[in-house]
């Protein structure tokens, strides 16, 4: 039996009054602009009767007005000439690929009346098995992001202005690249992993001799490239198998969540992480790092070290393993015991081990290197018969690069796809080398920070609008095809470099694809005029014909049959140098690291609206970057004792407004506001990239039109704080850190508002309790159960309740979730908020807890205070079947269906808020204003601007945004609940499909939408009438021991099952939770509470 | 006796033969009719040349054996090889017959049977429209009546109370009982009290009515870019609705033609002869020819010269062709979610069920409500097409509804309504 305790954040660890206060107070009312109304009572409040008979009196009169208006005649356009697949009402599904640099994810874009509306991961691809990521779901918002430049740009005086046309921008290019008089002409881009795109720049490379081509990784992986050429002689990333290694040692490496592919580590991940019910078994995770990432938060056994401690640890690891080496001594016991445990189980794994590092030190890739070959990693958990193309920037190109623009040794630099003024620690400088520069051409799709500083600008068309390849994994080729016409006068990348190098002779390309097809194509400027016609030749021939090729653009991809695997030729000698080096690594007393966010990455999307409010798995933050600290420094730093002091947690907890700390690293600092999270390691500090995105203007209104409404004025650029060791970037330094005076900034955090009020929602064990006894893990649900069950009866669903029971004649929908697969990754919530219309609400209403998410990812801490258990637990409408919303509703808004669908119904709801007030999970959500600008009178948000209501929600409500609206799903107005509906517009369709075909087994096929997007398939959804169902078999048959429902003793009767997580560890289950005396008790008095209990 | 046995036996077995051979003539005949309307109507007429030739009479014109189903099957490929099938294209440059590839040889047959057995119908007069004017007459006439006996009985009865009141009187006089003038009836309180609440009773029908209706718009007949006479269309020259809404079968919205459906057969019909008068509501007679003049300016469309319109602008379009901008008759709120392939292709409606006898409407108007009342109704009286588990009729979806098999077949109900599966419940509309 589990006793272990399990709470989200420090006022609910140590039930403070202020926490338990605001459980009490769900809606936060007094934050609302009808305070006046709420607080007081009607008859004393500030605003008299006479006030409230105004504005009855008025909206009486407005109501009948507006009701009384002529209804408008509404036109009907239909088109011109129909294309023969297009027909209105109806979905379209294209194969494309999703594209963010070097990452491509093969994916299905579900189009409506030709506008894309859904990206939905595509199932074919076996690198992927359908599974997508947060960015992925999001990138379609991108396509109607109003920062997009419209049109070809040149700059004129301080200011660009249009370009009339392609040729005449084109021209000017031409004749700046022949002017440039023997300086180099060099092509700046994000790693390129399309073969054609290659190509055409090999054939650039050709026409302007002297000209190079260099790759650029925001966060670069130019340490492993590094120590793969010096131990393998190939400057690649191999292929790393998690689905075959059953110890995965981690070394700060977020694979899970931002590390090189984390869509397919993540799934590979899970194969080994599901239960299979004859023959229990698990992988062993086991993760070292400085902060609390995804993929720690998901690992067995984690243990923490600080940033400039990752080399020792590595080499003490080599050096246990192979018994011989010197190793720096670590002090820590606790790590030093981690490291034994890491050793032990890559030994007992024979050969099935991994071992992967985030870091990007070349040296200490070198270690790596040596301890996967020290466990016999290479060829079977490493694929060297394959290279992943997610990154191949160097560092010291760039830097070389960097430099030479900075001192005018370039002369022309061609940008495409990234953002250096911005990503660079030395941005500034780097700007003024550029604008100096005679040609310089930027190829982004917005006015960035580095498109400011160019001559000329030609916005390339989003990925959703283009043609294209990409070929993720040597030999796994992905097809772009475009989904929606461009929306602007923008064009691909790769039809401008078509341009500039058209009626040139063949170049080979250096990294082309398929080893037996020809190693290039000579452009025909007679018949290919334009990349498509290109592409299509360079496939067709390659592809053996004109029918493969419509194969390949209708599947998505090409693959082949069976995964090639090899190993490669290891070379051991560049290690004593390395460990050498390793030994004298500068460290501090406190250290700062620099990490992805999940959502927001690199920042090249950070105007994404569903991105920045997308909480971080750990922190649950949005919108914003922090200093991420521990309790300890907390402690330290700012005397606030959260673990221990009730009052010091609820003074920092309660309230959005955190302390401002200053961060200071070679000089340079940043004031952000502190976040206190256990987990980290004592001395770290980290701090997320991709925020603080800023023009060259001050003003307000200029980045908004330029950088974007939501990404303007959301947190701060940690990219200052990198630094060239002279090989490599390095993401973490030494630093200081000092409170800023009294300045408080706020956060907004989702979270603390959805309590369980010490009710169990999570059941763990470990693998070996499993084992021995299955059924104990459930065993105190089982108790609660049969409690409510009277005397001399059995069935708890019917005799525990004094409501009747209900036939489900037909369908009856359930979801199970398995908390062993789940991450928290987040894909699910973005793609919930895609396909269900909800609603981006701002930072300052999500501070207020007003944030619409109709599927959140509860994160739970359990366990040691230093160094705790993370559970995620996504939290959906439960679509109970006794359910205690539907009870309360004074107007019947919300009832069940005959197949077991908690429904709701906007235009009914009158918004009295029962429901949410009655529901345990806390999942029903209120619009509290009128986000989507859907109510009758228009211009009713515009007086609640910054005040209320972020320009973000503005932003949302654009034409262009709004074009990404799901038509078959409402938008929902102010006042009204809304909740998770269980995809039924899905649903719905489902079965119309299968009553057309009159074959009820067509509803199997149903998904919804966060079970889509899953990248480990931890979600199903089916019919539990059907016998033959995902999830009748889960509940019934193969997952028994572990199926159990969300406080399941109130009687609710769910239709959402979770499965028990199962950790692969020795430790006890059962932590010492500290003293519950002594933790509620403030310094000096104790709590009345405990006394009597 | 036995002669007439004989006679009668006779009589009654040519009787037999012949119902017999007429039957299997209707079966064959109407399932020739069905599927020329369904297929070949848009654009044939059995009588008279129309978008494509007339088909009377085409067993004399056309080659022997199997050319009609070859053309029928493939006519692009009959045009590049067969003589007569190109000195026909010719003929009817540039509209060329759409391929029916999927039509069997019986069925071909049985069209061709249809056409050679057409008979034409007489000559209607005006249809629907006198019809339905006298009903309506009749109807107004029966509230008159009652209304006037209402008024009479009305009148009896204050007569009556007048003279019962004189009356009284007359008694007190006689009697000696001295009385108080009495009341006129218009100060009463009785009475007046009794007027209020019929005033405030009639009265809030009538707002409440009103309230309700508001926003609903049955009748609604607007004026249309065009005047296009579905009357025309769908009532004398019988195209099926799909070949131009489409979508009804497939899509939630049934759909509005796109210019290019209409050009399949107005490419070759540019004016209107037919005998049928076109009218607008007012009396004002439409020219129809001048109709199709508009169509071709919308579709870019030269007649004289029989083509498109150069695209010189590159916009991929004729020069000047634009979408046509239709009034949008039927509205249904944003929060509804309705599906037109649901009920056409799932429940086999027709459409005039929900839009009327629109065969006989020269200019649309809405048919029904489009309430929610008016749905739910619906809902609740039509039935499913019920799977049946021993013959294997219906729709095999309904296969999984165990507990409604079990209580059909223990006579617990004798029907499934589309209430009975979820067809009432909220979340079937608005979500």
């Amino acid at each position: 039996m589990s006793n272990k305790k399990y709470w989200q954040n420090f006022g609910e660890l140590t039930q403070s009054e202020a926490f338990q206060e605001s459980v009490k107070k769900e809606f936060n009312e007094e934050l609302l602009p009808i305070e006046e109304l709420d607080s007081k009572g009607l008859l004393d409040a500030k605003t008299p009767r006479r006030d409230f008979l105004k504005y009855l009196g008025f909206s009486t009169a407005a109501a009948a007005i507006a009701a009384s208006c002529k209804t408008p005649v509404r036109k009907t356009v239909p088109y011109l000439h129909r294309p023969d697949d297009v027909i209105p009402g109806v979905a379209n599904y294209y194969a494309s690929t999703y594209i963010n640099a070097g990452e491509a994810i093969s994916v299905l874009v579900k189009q409506r009346e030709g506008r894309p509306i859904k990206i939905e991961g595509n199932e074919m691809s076996s690198i992927t098995k359908g599974g997508t990521s947060a960015r992925v779901q999001s990138s379609v918002l991108d396509l109607y992001d109003p920062t997009r430049l419209r049109h070809p740009l040149q700059l004129s005086g301080s200011d660009h202005k249009e370009v009339t046309s392609f040729a005449a921008i084109d021209k000017m290019i031409t004749d700046g690249l022949a002017a440039v008089n023997g300086k180099p002409v060099v092509l700046l881009t994000s790693t390129v992993n399309s073969p054609t795109t290659l190509d055409l720049i090999g054939k650039f490379l050709a026409k302007y001799p002297g000209s190079k081509h260099v790759q650029y990784d925001a966060v670069s992986y130019s340490g492993i490239l590094m120590a793969n050429e010096a131990n393998y002689g190939k400057r690649a990333i191999p292929a790393y198998q998690f689905d075959k290694a059953k110890t995965i040692v981690s070394l700060g490496a977020d694979f899970l969540g931002t590390w090189i592919s984390p869509v397919e580590f993540s799934n590979g991940y899970a194969v080994n992480r599901r239960i299979n019910k004859d023959n229990p078994q698990l992988s062993r995770h086991i993760h070292f790092e400085s902060m609390l990432s995804l993929t720690g938060s998901n690992a067995d056994d984690r243990f923490t070290h600080k940033p400039s401690e990752v080399g020792a640890v590595a080499l003490n690891i080599l050096a246990k393993l192979t018994g011989s080496g010197n190793a720096p001594a670590l002090k820590d016991a606790k790590l030093a015991k981690g490291i034994d445990l890491a050793v032990a189980q890559l030994k007992a794994a024979k050969g099935a081990g991994l071992v992967v590092c985030g870091s990007n030190d070349v040296n200490v890739q070198i270690v790596i290197n040596a301890i996967n070959e020290a466990i016999g990693a290479n060829g079977t958990t490493i694929n060297w018969a394959l290279t992943n193309n997610r990154a191949k920037g160097v560092d010291t190109e760039m830097m070389q690069l960097a430099n030479d623009v900075m001192s005018g040794n370039v002369g022309a630099l061609l940008i495409y796809d990234c953002n250096p003024v911005y990503t660079l620690a030395d941005g500034k400088k780097f700007a003024d080398g550029l604008a100096k520069l005679p040609v310089s051409v930027s190829y982004n799709s917005t006015m960035d920070e580095t498109s400011e500083y160019c001559k000329y600008i030609i916005p390339s068309s989003h990925w959703l609008e283009s043609w294209g390849d990409a070929e993720p994994q040597t030999g796994y080729i992905s097809m772009v095809q475009p989904a929606i016409n461009p929306l602007f006068k923008t064009r691909p990348f790769q039809e401008s470099l078509f341009k500039l190098t058209v009626n040139t002779g063949s170049a080979t390309a250096k990294d082309s694809a398929i080893a037996k097809a020809p190693a290039t194509i000579t452009i025909n400027a007679g018949t290919q005029n334009d990349y498509y016609s290109y592409l299509k030749d360079y496939w067709t021939a390659k592809f053996g014909g004109e029918t493969n090729w419509d194969k390949a653009l209708q599947d998505g991809i090409v693959e082949p049959a069976v995964m090639p695997t090899g190993t490669a030729a290891y070379n051991g000698s560049p290690l004593a140098e390395a460990a050498t080096k390793l030994a004298v690594v500068k460290s501090g007393d406190v250290e700062v690291v620099l990490y992805e966010k999940v959502s927001i990455g690199t920042g090249n999307h950070a105007n994404n609206p569903w991105l920045q409010e997308l909480p971080d798995p750990i922190t649950r933050v949005t919108w914003d970057n922090y200093a991420m600290i521990s309790p300890a420094m907390g402690k330290s730093l700012l005397a606030l004792d959260l673990l221990n002091n009730q009052r010091q947690a609820d003074k920092y907890e309660v309230t959005p407004e955190k302390p401002v700390v200053k961060v200071t690293v070679n000089g340079r600092s940043l004031e952000l506001p502190a976040m206190i999270i256990p987990g980290l390691n004592a001395n770290t500090i980290a701090i997320a990239v991709g925020y603080g995105r800023k023009g060259r203007s001050d003003k307000d209104e200029v980045n908004y039109e330029r950088i974007g409404r939501a990404a303007y004025k959301s947190g701060k650029n940690a990219y200052i704080f990198t630094s060239f060791n002279g090989t490599n970037n390095i993401y973490s330094a030494p630093a200081s850190i000092e409170k800023s005076g009294s300045d408080v900034y706020p956060l907004a955090q989702m979270q603390v508002h959805s309590s369980s009020e010490n009710r169990p929602v999570i059941y763990e064990t470990n693998l070996k309790s499993f084992i021995a006894n299955p059924k104990e893990v459930l065993e105190e649900a089982r108790h609660e159960r049969e409690q409510l069950i009277p005397h001399g009866y059995d069935d708890f669903n019917k005799d525990g309740t004094m409501y009747p029971t209900y036939d489900r004649p037909g369908i009856k929908w359930g979801m199970n979730i398995d908390l062993n697969t789940c991450t928290g990754c987040h894909a699910c919530v973005v793609a919930c908020s895609a396909e269900n219309n909800v609603s981006v609400v701002g930072k300052i209403q999500v501070q207020r807890y007003h944030d619409m998410h109709w599927l959140r990812i509860d994160r739970y801490f359990a366990g040691d205070m230093e160094n705790p258990d993370v559970v995620f637990q996504p939290m959906l409408c439960q679509h109970c079947d006794n359910a205690p919303c539907e009870n309360v509703c004074p107007v019947a808004a919300t009832n069940h269906s005959s197949e077991g669908l908690n429904q709701m119904t906007y235009n009914r709801c009158i918004g009295t808020r029962y429901c949410a007030n009655n529901c345990p999970y806390k999942v029903r959500r209120f619009n509290w204003l009128d986000y989507n600008g859907a109510d009758s009178f228009p211009n009713n948000q515009e007086p609640l601007r910054g005040k209320d209501l972020d320009e973000v929600v503005f932003m949302m409500n654009d034409d262009l945004p709004r074009m990404v609206l799901n038509p078959d799903v409402t938008v929902r107005s102010r006042g009204v609940i809304e909740k998770c509906s269980f995809c039924v517009q899905r649903l719905q369709d489902s079965k119309l499909e299968a009553k057309k075909q009159g074959d009820p087994s067509i509803v199997r096929n149903v998904k919804t939408a966060c079970m889509q997007a899953c990248p480990t398939h931890a979600i199903s959804f089916s019919n539990v009438n059907d016998k033959e169902s995902d999830v009748y078999k889960i509940r019934h048959e193969d997952q028994t021991d572990r199926n159990f429902y969300v406080m399941e003793q109130l009687h609710v009767l769910p239709n959402v099952s979770y499965l028990a997580k199962v950790r692969n560890t020795d430790r006890n289950n059962i932590y010492p939770v500290p003293d519950e005396t002594e933790m509620n008790q403030v310094p000096g008095e104790k709590k009345e509470a405990e006394k009597t209990s | 006796m036995r002669r007439n046995r004989k006679i009668v036996q006779i009589i009654l077995t040519s009787v037999f033969l012949l119902t017999c051979i007429s039957l299997t003539n209707t079966v064959f005949a109407q399932d020739g009719e069905a599927l020329f309307k369904a297929n070949c109507a848009s654009c044939h007429k059995v009588d008279k040349d129309f978008a494509g030739p007339a088909l009377k009479g085409w067993k004399d014109r056309v080659p022997p054996g199997d050319w009609i189903y070859n053309w029928v099957h493939n006519p692009a490929a009959m045009i590049a090889k067969d003589p007569f099938a190109k000195e026909l294209f010719d003929k009817w440059k540039p509209t060329m017959m759409t391929s029916f590839a999927s039509l069997k040889n019986e069925e071909i047959d049985a069209i061709m049977k249809y056409v050679d057995n057409y008979a034409p119908e007489a000559p209607k007069t005006a249809p629907g429209t006198a019809t339905a004017v006298s009903t309506t007459g009749s109807e107004d006439n029966n509230s008159l009546l009652y209304g006037i006996l209402t008024l009479i009985l009305a009148v009896v009865a204050l007569i009556l109370l007048q003279v019962n009141s004189n009356l009284r009187k007359l008694t007190d006089q006689k009697e000696g009982i001295e009385r108080s003038e009495p009341v006129p009836f218009y100060r009463n309180k009785a009475y007046i009290m009794l007027a209020v609440i019929v005033l405030f009773a009639v009265g809030g029908y009538f707002l409440v009515d009103g309230i309700i209706g508001l926003g609903r718009q049955t009748n609604y007949k607007p004026v249309q870019p065009i005047f296009y006479s579905h009357e025309v269309h769908a009532g004398v020259n019988q195209i099926s609705c799909l070949y131009c809404h489409g979508g009804a079968q497939d899509s939630k919205q049934a759909g509005i033609p796109s210019v290019n459906v209409c050009m399949n057969c107005h490419v070759a019909i540019n004016e209107y002869k037919g005998d049928l008068k076109l009218v607008r509501e007012d009396g004002s007679a439409v020219d129809g020819t001048a109709e199709i003049k508009k169509l071709y300016a919308y579709a870019g469309w030269d007649a004289t010269n029989k083509q498109y319109k150069p695209d010189t602008n590159g916009d991929g379009i004729p020069d000047g062709a634009k979408p046509i901008a239709w009034v949008k008759i039927h509205n249904l709120p944003d929060h509804v979610y309705f599906n037109h392939s649901q009920h056409v292709k799932v429940g086999k409606q027709n459409c005039q069920t929900c839009h009327g006898e629109i065969q006989k409407m020269a200019e649309v108007k809405q048919f029904s409500d489009l309430s929610m009342g008016w749905c739910i109704n619906c809902h609740r009286e039509t039935k499913v097409d019920f799977y049946n588990n021993k013959t294997g009729e219906g729709n095999k979806f309904y296969s999984i509804y165990e507990k409604f098999h079990n209580d059909i077949k223990n006579h617990k109900m004798d029907s499934v309504t589309v209430e009975s599966i979820g067809g009432t419940e909220c979340q079937k509309c608005h979500y």
